[in-house]
């Protein structure tokens, strides 16, 4: 590489590839300091075998070890743990909170014959309102927008009485939410019922 | 700069006259990029601007980041860039020890370069790597992160420090808000 670089500084090199880790996202040779190596080791070890062979092989563990003092390397394995339980406690907790939300699908009668589709709790799951809006309103040939609610969250705003499609495209489209966590409510004006 | 995850702003188009001045900055900048400027900043492409926090704005080709500047500050390549392009900018590196500090956000300390594992323009054992043509490297350069035993840059940032001094007193501060592997604006999806 120096040879290269000394008869001609302006090389033209054609750019490196660099593989990413499926998992943190890191280049691989940065997945222990990510806190989920073990998963990215055997993401790795799936997809570029070799490379795993050479990243998690005994001689580069034993290599990164001896360059640090003892103290050191105490300091980082337990930094290093610390690191691995906050991640993975964070994720469970996501899962938690994926399990226990819920994703609400309401029809609001407008005018009469006349509806709109509302639906909350779809950024839990992690989906992008917007998106999701934009792909509605495409689907459904329908004015379909984010609307800020009361309570200050988002939510999407269909135009039409959708709710049984978008039951159908989230089965579809977006299979890990389990089915039970939809839930279909019919809300009627309330403010009509005292003029009744 | 980047520690917390955050949601870009408004994405816009840049003007072609904006797109020229941006490639002349970057070759000013970094005269080593010349050969590649074609492939990363395409005359006829459109590149776009992401406007991030902190008045932090990216300019982007279509689901790639190339480079982001902080107000009128220095242009800075994107990691990802600098991965594919590592001699075309001026290198440092730090010791093995320092790396977990590196990727958790923290400032990068001028002991991390001194140490035996670490390496800087002029060192014995700099080498054509990290030697940047036997200058120094003065306070307010940009440069790029290395780590011992690793490949691939780390961290890239604005030195608060220059080279030279940071070897006479070997402490203190070497680069504060650079932009590493992992923090926010690395994860940051675009699309």
């Amino acid at each position: 590489m120096a040879d290269t670089a000394t008869q001609a500084p302006t090389d033209v090199r054609p750019p490196k590839h660099v593989v990413y880790c499926g998992v943190c996202t890191l280049p691989p040779e940065y997945c222990e300091y990510g806190g989920t190596t073990k998963k990215c080791s055997d993401w790795l070890a799936a997809t570029h075998p070799s490379l795993h062979r050479q990243l998690y092989s005994a001689d580069a563990a034993a290599a990164s070890l001896s360059t640090l003092s003892v103290d050191a390397q105490k300091r980082a394995e337990k930094d290093a743990q610390k690191k691995a339980a906050k991640a993975e406690a964070n994720e469970v907790r996501e899962a938690e909170k994926r399990a226990s939300s819920k994703i609400i699908i309401k029809r609001v009668e407008r005018n009469k014959r006349k509806y709109v589709t509302e639906i909350a709790g779809l950024e839990a799951f992690g989906l992008d309102l917007k998106k999701v809006a934009k792909e509605f309103g495409k689907k459904f040939a329908t004015g379909s927008s984010v609307t800020k609610t009361a309570s200050g969250g988002e939510e999407i705003t269909v135009q039409g009485d959708v709710s049984d499609e978008v039951v159908d495209w989230l089965g579809e489209h977006h299979e890990e939410i389990p089915e039970d966590n939809i839930e279909q409510v019919e809300d009627k004006k309330k403010k009509s019922a005292p003029t009744v | 700069m980047f520690k917390k995850e955050f949601t870009p702003g408004s994405k816009s188009k840049v003007k072609s006259s904006a797109q020229r001045a941006i490639r002349t900055k970057v070759l000013e900048t970094y005269p080593r990029l010349e050969p590649h400027i074609d492939e990363l900043l395409p005359k006829k492409e459109q590149l776009d601007l992401l406007k991030i926090p902190d008045r932090v704005s990216l300019y982007c080709l279509g689901t790639t980041p190339l480079f982001w500047q902080h107000m009128d500050d220095a242009i800075m390549p994107h990691l990802q860039v600098v991965h594919k392009y590592p001699w075309a900018f001026p290198r440092i590196r730090i010791d093995r020890g320092a790396i977990r500090f590196v990727l958790s956000g923290a400032t990068l300390m001028v002991p991390g370069l001194t140490s035996p594992g670490g390496r800087l323009p002029g060192d014995a054992e700099a080498g054509e790597e990290y030697g940047n043509g036997g200058e120094d490297l003065q306070p307010g350069d940009v440069v790029v992160v290395e780590a011992e035993g690793k490949e691939n840059a780390c961290m890239i940032g604005v030195l608060k420090m220059g080279t030279r001094e940071m070897k006479e007193k070997k402490k203190g501060v070497g680069i504060e808000n650079g932009h590493y592997v992992g923090d926010g604006l690395w994860k940051l999806d675009i699309s």
